[in-house]
């Protein structure tokens, strides 16, 4: 049962893609859509991803100093353990679990009330293809976003390590500093960037198709915002384990 | 005109619509009324394309829509213009924006004449000055005329109108009914109005179908429905105080005073 219901949910999906990933009606209206969105969806998460990225940046440093007591390993340690695990997880993988709360729910809410208020009926009966009008500006803008905060995370996390550094006696800065910068592997950040892509396009067509498939009231709503965010959540981690098998081995 | 020719539509194996067939006419208002749970619903969305019926036709001037291939009905959904029991607005667009939304969408006229064209029809609706505000900061009944008017913004030959007095008061309902039927007459649309309101029954009904229990039970118009010897029909228009004694001046003086006799 359980089988049959997930394969009948992944066949409606890839149909739903399919009409999504349909030539725009007005190439015009969805370049502005789309501009619209990178706005709503990408740029005003900035300041959620900042205060994390610093925050969680900070605790990854003073976790290192603390766990990494032996005399054998090198003190630069914890800048190379902090940078490695920001560039590696951090930056993308968990910074892509958080946005998909924000952005997924914000995304299968907004889709949801549309289609209970009938204004997905109102697009269709216009003769618009309302799945891509509504949903293929959002996916685009996210995923083209997306790079860009994980680059403001990798940068924001390093800022968080580097004022532990400056700010107590755990680690000298000299030391956190030339941490971050031994056995560089440039590799590590088109990894993060990588699989950052394939979340954003996760979390944005996922919540949407949650949301476009709402039936009821206000209460589906919320219902379709949860399943959103918990689908996407888990299928982030499901691709999480076979993108990094794929990509670092 | 719209023909509907046996339609039906099940769901689950139980059968919503029998044979329903119906003659929308170009030029009047036509009203599909019935009890909640009747099938008008159903009927109307069959019109517009929403539901396939299980057989049947629906003729748009002898395009049947049931048949017809997907890119067709995407050019015959031009020619309609739909008016949502909650307006349907978008939440996102002013007033305004709402009303341009189907010039930018599907034609290819200058910013300035897709102005134009918005203006006139928010004027048409005595909407003027409310262009900038948002559907969420406008009455519920202005709701309603921005609906109207981005419904005729692309001139459409059909407009289809579910519950457009739901959640007005009597006064606004009175107000939304004398567009509709301005708008239906002034540009000869073939208008299809599902409802529920007796004064709409009776104050604009050019072409009224009656609904019950899946079947159509009555066609007539408004003074016909007076004199009817239907029972169920009886039963559901006349079903309070008030519209009884209305029928009973009527059928003692043989006339009653309509909007369109003022």
């Amino acid at each position: 049962m359980l089988i049959s219901n997930s394969l009948a949910t992944f066949g409606r999906y890839c149909l739903f893609m399919k009409r999504v990933f349909a030539l725009p009606d007005r190439w015009g209206v969805f370049g502005r859509r789309t501009v619209a969105e990178v706005s709503k969806l990408g740029i005003d998460s900035i300041p959620l991803v900042i205060v994390i990225s610093l925050f969680i940046g900070a605790v990854i440093a003073i976790q290192m100093q603390l766990n990494i007591t032996s005399p054998l390993i090198p003190a630069y340690s914890v800048g190379l353990a902090t940078r490695d695990i920001v560039l590696l997880e951090f930056s993308n993988s968990i910074l892509c679990l958080i946005l998909a709360g924000k952005v997924g729910s914000n995304i299968a809410s907004e889709i949801g009330t549309m289609r209970v208020t009938e204004q997905i009926d109102a697009l269709e009966i216009m003769g618009v293809n309302s799945s891509n009008f509504l949903v293929l500006p959002k996916i685009i803008a996210f995923v083209l976003f997306m790079p860009f905060l994980v680059i403001i995370c990798i940068g924001t996390s390093l800022i968080g390590g580097y004022l532990v550094a400056v700010f107590t006696d755990i680690i000298s800065v000299s030391r956190y500093v030339y941490g971050l910068q031994a056995l560089f592997n440039e590799w590590y950040v088109w990894y993060g960037l990588i699989k950052s892509l394939f979340f954003a396009f996760i979390i944005a067509s996922v919540a949407s198709f949650f949301g476009y498939y709402v039936k009821g009231g206000a209460l589906d709503v919320g219902k379709a915002s949860t399943n959103g965010v918990v689908s996407s959540s888990i299928l982030i981690l499901l691709f999480d384990v076979i993108l990094t098998k794929l990509l670092l081995q | 005109m719209i023909e509907v020719k046996d339609i039906v539509k099940s769901f689950d194996g139980r059968t919503v619509l029998h044979d329903v067939s119906a003659t929308f006419y170009t030029g009047k208002t036509n009203l599909i009324i019935g009890q909640s749970g009747s099938g008008k619903t159903v009927l109307m969305k069959s019109l517009v394309g929403l539901l396939q019926p299980d057989s049947g036709s629906i003729l748009f001037d002898g395009r049947d829509i049931v048949t017809m291939p997907a890119h067709e009905v995407k050019e015959l959904r031009k020619e309609i213009g739909m008016l949502f029991q909650g307006s349907a607005l978008f939440d996102s667009e002013t007033v305004l924006g709402n009303v341009m939304f189907p010039l930018v969408m599907f034609t290819d006229k200058s910013r300035e004449e897709m102005l134009d064209r918005a203006h006139f029809c928010i004027r048409r609706v005595n909407l003027t000055g409310a262009e900038n505000k948002y559907p969420s900061e406008i009455s519920g009944g202005m709701q309603k005329r921005v609906a109207i008017a981005r419904a005729i913004a692309l001139n459409p030959k059909y407009l289809f109108c579910d519950e457009p007095n739901s959640g007005l008061d009597p006064k606004t309902s009175i107000l939304i009914d004398e567009l509709l039927s301005d708008i239906t007459h002034e540009y000869g649309i073939t208008t299809v109005i599902n409802t529920h309101d007796m004064n709409s029954v009776l104050g604009i009904g050019e072409n009224i179908i009656f609904i019950n229990k899946g079947r159509r039970e009555w066609v007539g118009d408004m003074t016909q429905i007076y004199t009817t010897a239907n029972e169920a029909l009886n039963d559901f228009v006349f079903a309070t105080e008030l519209f009884q004694q209305v029928r009973n001046y009527v059928k003692a003086n043989g006339t009653v005073k309509h909007q369109d006799q003022k």
